[in-house]
């Protein structure tokens, strides 16, 4: 049975209460790397905001449809892991032919989005949490809006810091990183407000 | 228990493969750029041609040769065209190569772009002079332990009009684990009188596809393609002391360069050419530009070895080239007459002789080169 939350509140809960970034810490390794650069994490963002929402549904409709009827759900991690790296490769062709300009903007990123822990990690919380189908794809597209808040966000306080007088030793990964624990003490502000699981 | 093992795997298999199946699916359709055509000069010339393959390759298969050192790799940005429709931005993979008006006028590597629709493009007319060459290898004679002179006789068309200084491409072909064609562009050594025999000089690079070829396989008597001419790189006019810089295999250029202007009778107030090389090993054709020496009163021709070995019993100039341009410049050479200068040969030698001619009073624009990289 899929928990009595409206998909709608979900959607929000996604975005800012349990940002997936910030209060679950999935997809550290781009978040950090390219955060370094505000137009490219823009691009990266939007590609994980579209894959998410892609394979949230898409998984979930094989999960639902053909895994669980079938007693297969012990298959759910392969199976679900193929479908991001298909799902990956096809949206790289068609984007490549519909807009080369969005093509050029996510660039190396695109592909990289298939090792992404983010993405399996909502799809993984979509399973665990029993979720119904609208709930599912509404999870999905917040999940991916908060990666790419969160990333946009650390990108931006990052022009900044990088004009700021920070020691020696903290320049880079070290301030980056204590960045990213007061933003996700921030967000934490936001689960305090509302639970929602 | 089997039949369970047997549909998980089933499963896993038909998912796996729907998948596969709707990927080569979207690649026919989304992949499949059918006929393009590539107007070339406002309708000079009109090609139809398959699309979803570089511009590059493309025109090279129909006949038209823009000048490549590296072969379609994005590493020389020697393949520059004027693309006058719109290809989508510049790929990072050009922009190293490009200047910020370049990029306003729309110039593009045509290795980077991909055909995927109707094109149109601005090449300069001499471009179509650019013929593939039938050639047959007449003599290779090995100059030094890693570099080899090799003369190759034109067959079909039987004669090449180039200028000194000038590059032509060898195509290569397949062999052991190389699939396809190997491109790579190589000074002509010889001078343009000789349009019926071109000469290169080819030094042995490890792990280079086309110089492993030449090095290892390639044999007198065989036929090889030659496509060319190409380059901006030779003489220009004027009153002046004529300083040539070359090391290694950079001393082709420059041969064409100084045969021909002995030829023809072109004359400078003095003409120059410093040779380096690390060791005796490594030098060549000493013995010729010493007879031209001779020959031609106002030609000095300096070698200069790095690091002579014991053996080499080494009597001439010692030191870096560029050192010893730099203490000819100083004694030899009489500050009031203007300087020009042709230098030819790896990128940091290149770079560490614009320094000191420079620092000698060469202005920039009388600084002629060729990078080779």
């Amino acid at each position: 049975m899929p928990p009595p939350i409206s998909p709608v509140v979900l959607l929000f809960t996604a975005i800012f209460t349990s940002n997936v970034l910030l209060s679950n810490f999935l997809g550290m390794c781009s978040f950090i790397s390219v955060s370094n650069n505000l137009k490219s994490s823009h691009g990266l963002g939007l590609a994980v905001v579209l894959v998410m929402t892609i394979t949230s549904i898409l998984n979930w409709t094989i999960d639902h449809l053909i895994l669980q009827p079938m007693g297969l759900d012990y298959l759910n991690l392969i199976v679900f892991i193929i479908v991001i790296a298909a799902t990956v490769q096809i949206l790289e062709m068609v984007i490549e032919r519909i807009s080369p300009a969005l093509y050029m903007g996510l660039g190396i990123f695109l592909p990289l989005i298939t090792v992404n822990c983010a993405i399996l990690g909502i799809v993984l919380f979509i399973n665990i949490r029993s979720y119904g189908p609208l709930q599912a794809l509404l999870f999905g597209i917040g999940s991916g809006i908060g990666w790419w808040l969160a990333i946009v966000s650390l990108a931006a306080i990052r022009i900044k810091v990088d004009k700021a007088p920070v020691p020696a030793g903290l320049k880079g990964p070290g301030i980056t990183l204590i960045i990213i624990g007061l933003m996700a003490m921030a967000f934490m502000g936001f689960s305090g407000m509302v639970s929602v699981q | 228990m089997i039949v369970s093992i047997l549909t998980a795997a089933l499963v896993v298999a038909g998912i796996s493969s729907a998948l596969a199946l709707v990927i080569s699916l979207i690649d026919l359709v989304v992949n499949n750029y059918g006929e393009v055509r590539i107007d070339i000069n406002d309708g000079k010339k009109n090609l139809t041609v398959k699309g979803g393959a570089p511009l590059l390759g493309t025109l090279g298969e129909n006949g038209i040769f823009i000048p490549s050192s590296c072969g379609g790799r994005a590493t020389c940005g020697v393949c520059k065209v004027k693309v006058l429709s719109d290809v989508g931005p510049h790929l990072p993979t050009e922009l190293p190569f490009m200047s910020q008006k370049e990029i306003a006028d729309n110039i593009r590597l045509s290795c980077q772009i991909k055909l995927k629709a109707d094109i149109r493009i601005s090449i300069p007319d001499e471009l179509f002079a650019i013929e593939r060459y039938r050639a047959r290898v007449e003599k290779i004679t090995p100059v030094t332990y890693d570099t080899e002179h090799i003369t190759l006789a034109l067959l079909e068309p039987s004669h090449m009009t180039y200028q000194a200084g000038q590059f032509a491409q060898l195509a290569i072909p397949p062999y052991e684990d190389v699939k396809g064609e190997t491109i790579r562009a190589y000074s002509f050594a010889s001078p343009p009188s000789s349009a019926d025999k071109v000469e290169f000089i080819i030094r042995y690079v490890p792990g280079g596809l086309a110089t492993t070829y030449v090095h290892r396989h390639l044999t007198e008597g065989q036929e090889l393609a030659v496509i060319g001419p190409m380059g901006e790189f030779g003489l220009h006019e004027g009153h002046a002391d004529m300083i040539c810089i070359a090391g290694g295999s950079g001393l082709a250029p420059i041969r064409s360069i100084l045969i021909d202007m002995h030829e023809k009778g072109i004359a400078k107030n003095s003409i120059w050419f410093f040779f380096g090389a690390v060791a005796g090993r490594d030098l060549y054709a000493v013995d010729e530009f010493h007879a031209l020496e001779k020959a031609w009163p106002i030609f000095h021709f300096v070698p200069a070895l790095s690091a002579p070995a014991e053996s080499d019993k080494w009597e001439g100039e010692t030191g870096l080239i560029t050192q010893v341009t730099e203490k000819y410049m100083k004694e030899k050479m009489d500050a009031a007459v203007p300087k020009e200068a042709y230098l030819c040969g790896s990128p940091g030698m290149i770079d560490a002789s614009i320094k000191v001619l420079r620092a000698g009073g060469v202005p920039d624009d009388r600084i002629y080169y060729d990078k080779f990289s």
